[in-house]
């Protein structure tokens, strides 16, 4: 896919660059609980049946990511990237190990997540923008910008129910970008949109990178990735099996 | 990170947050509703514009509802069995009592759902918690509001007249009566996360307290019938029964028609109850901060609860 034509490669930053997170033996378990009914606990008692599965979605996880790095998480489905994902977010706290962060932190985890359907468009930038932790002014200050970025100019005072799911996602992804935070954690969107607007995406992206933001991405689209990012960790099974060269780290996931 | 100590402290240390490191999820805890009031107003907006989305009364339903409910109990207590008999103010105290019970079950119900309520901002987003069951409180005061304004006005029309006593009191009662139930309200939004029987639970507890304080009938009938007991006693305990005298204190005790219906009888308006405000306010402390504890010791599980 073309879809980063141009534009040179990432830079990685200098090795002792300033660390900006830092993930130390983080583990994470998830239990499953089939039932929270009493009578059905009442019979798997009984008949002395689990009443929780429990898997390890991170085991021991640990990474160090400098600032002007940007850094891909790939793996199959269950390798733990999202959960991983999500606790640098604070969203889910680890069970053994901890995470640590410098600056702002604004995660794009599922698009669209902190938009309300019975608010409108303008409603919702200021929400969500709040909710990115942007002040008051700052959001007025960068609303027109937002809006001239998700190109949905008339609508913005429509509520975002009757949006297309296009029209959704780039007001969602442009309020995201416009948060300017320290650390930016992308979660499998830039998969949707149509091409020019995934275009646009990524050269924001760029531009971010351009200005030594840290990223942490995680997509299927290893391509893609592997233009994007000047690092790419490969999870399987809740443990980092690769870190490093893009290039590699695709290969060595295509070999596993 | 060949060296990571084998269970390093979730909460960077001092010297770590001297580097300006600070943990995911790391906030002001109990505090943050009083730091974030920008996006506490804005979720605050938003509760407001979804109650009543494709409604066409709107905000008059805050009216409607306890206009109904006041004309039912009147009728059916005031009227039929003759409570208002010797108390010609009755609809004051009446209305005072279902104005305080009203707020009670909307900030306890409310809080208790904020937590499900917001399911898809609490598992996939962060931020803090807190502010969830605040904004149902604040959207219930809004809804008290007018309530308030109504009461004011029929206490008027009874010759209330305001005087320090009667602000003392109706804002010991707002205050204990807010703090208690975000008390409560933090502890059942943190259980129903687990298991949404919680929800159901609160509203049994909601529709009983109407009738477990003094709403309609006063203190002394209670005392007739089973003073000195130990139910007794907790029935005087409970803090909304303090709150809902401390409300007919500053609506309805100093009326002109109560003054004078004492004469006849002093225990018809004894205030024993609302003197036990300290009581209320011990209680209602107590109970925030074991709902805040609750609260902020479970908040790190919501997202995979839900």
């Amino acid at each position: 896919m073309p879809l980063l034509p141009d534009g040179p490669a990432p830079v990685a930053p200098a090795a002792d660059a300033r660390p900006m997170i830092r993930i130390e033996q983080v583990s994470k378990r998830f239990s499953l609980r089939h039932t929270r009914a009493l009578k059905e606990m009442v019979f798997a008692a009984l008949q002395r049946k689990k009443l929780s599965d429990s898997f390890l979605a991170l085991d021991g996880v640990d990474l160090t990511i400098r600032a002007g790095e940007t850094v891909g998480l790939i793996g199959f489905n269950g390798s733990g990237k999202s959960t991983l994902l999500k606790t640098v977010s604070g969203v889910l706290f680890p069970d053994r190990g901890r995470v640590l962060l410098r600056g702002r932190v604004a995660g794009l985890i599922e698009v669209g997540a902190g938009f309300h359907p019975d608010l409108s468009g303008r409603e919702n930038v200021y929400l969500n923008g709040a909710i990115l932790g942007m002040t008051h002014e700052q959001i007025d200050e960068r609303f027109r910008e937002i809006v001239d970025f998700s190109e949905i100019e008339e609508f913005i005072d429509t509520d975002v129910k009757y949006y297309s799911s296009g029209m959704f996602l780039r007001l969602a992804f442009a309020v995201a970008v416009h948060t300017e935070p320290d650390i930016f954690l992308v979660d499998e969107i830039l998969s949707v949109g149509d091409e020019p607007f995934q275009k646009k995406c990524l050269a924001r992206i760029r531009e971010l990178q351009a200005k030594g933001r840290t990223m942490v991405v995680v997509s299927h689209e290893l391509e893609m990735l592997q233009k994007l990012c000047t690092r790419i960790v490969v999870l399987r099974k809740g443990t980092v099996i690769f870190d490093g060269d893009p290039v590699e780290a695709v290969a060595t996931l295509r070999a596993s | 990170m060949s060296t990571a100590p084998a269970a390093p402290r979730r909460r960077p240390s001092a010297a770590e947050q001297g580097e300006g490191w600070h943990a995911p999820g790391q906030d002001a805890g109990w505090l943050n509703p009083l730091r974030e009031r920008f996006l506490l107003r804005l979720l605050v907006k938003k509760e407001l514009r979804v109650r009543y989305r494709g409604s066409a009364l709107g905000m008059l339903w805050s009216y409607v509802k306890p206009a109904v409910q006041f004309i039912v109990f009147y009728l059916a207590l005031g009227v039929f069995l003759q409570l208002n008999k010797g108390d010609s103010a009755y609809a004051v105290y009446l209305f005072s009592g279902i104005v305080a019970i009203n707020l009670f079950g909307e900030v306890f119900g409310n809080a208790t759902r904020s937590i499900t309520g917001n399911a898809p901002l609490v598992s996939k987003i962060y931020l803090p918690s807190q502010l969830f069951p605040w904004a149902s409180m604040l959207v219930a005061l809004v809804h008290f509001l007018p309530q308030l304004v109504v009461l004011l006005v029929g206490a008027l029309l009874y010759g209330w007249t305001p005087g320090g006593t009667e602000l003392l009191a109706f804002g010991l009662g707002m205050g204990i009566l807010i703090v208690f139930t975000m008390g409560l309200g933090m502890l059942t939004a943190a259980l129903n996360a687990a298991f949404r029987d919680v929800e159901n639970f609160v509203d049994l507890i909601v529709m009983v307290a109407t009738w477990l304080s003094p709403v309609m009938y006063r203190v002394s009938m209670v005392q007739d019938a089973i003073g000195g007991t130990f139910w007794y006693w907790l029935y005087i305990l409970n803090p909304l029964t303090i709150v809902v005298e401390l409300f007919h204190t500053a609506f309805w005790r100093h009326l002109p028609s109560t003054v004078e219906a004492m004469e006849a009888d002093p225990r018809f308006a004894a205030s024993g109850v609302s003197d036990l405000w300290w009581v209320g306010v011990l209680i209602a402390v107590a109970t925030f901060a074991a709902g805040t504890v609750v609260f902020e010791r479970s908040k790190r599980r919501f997202a995979q609860e839900l």
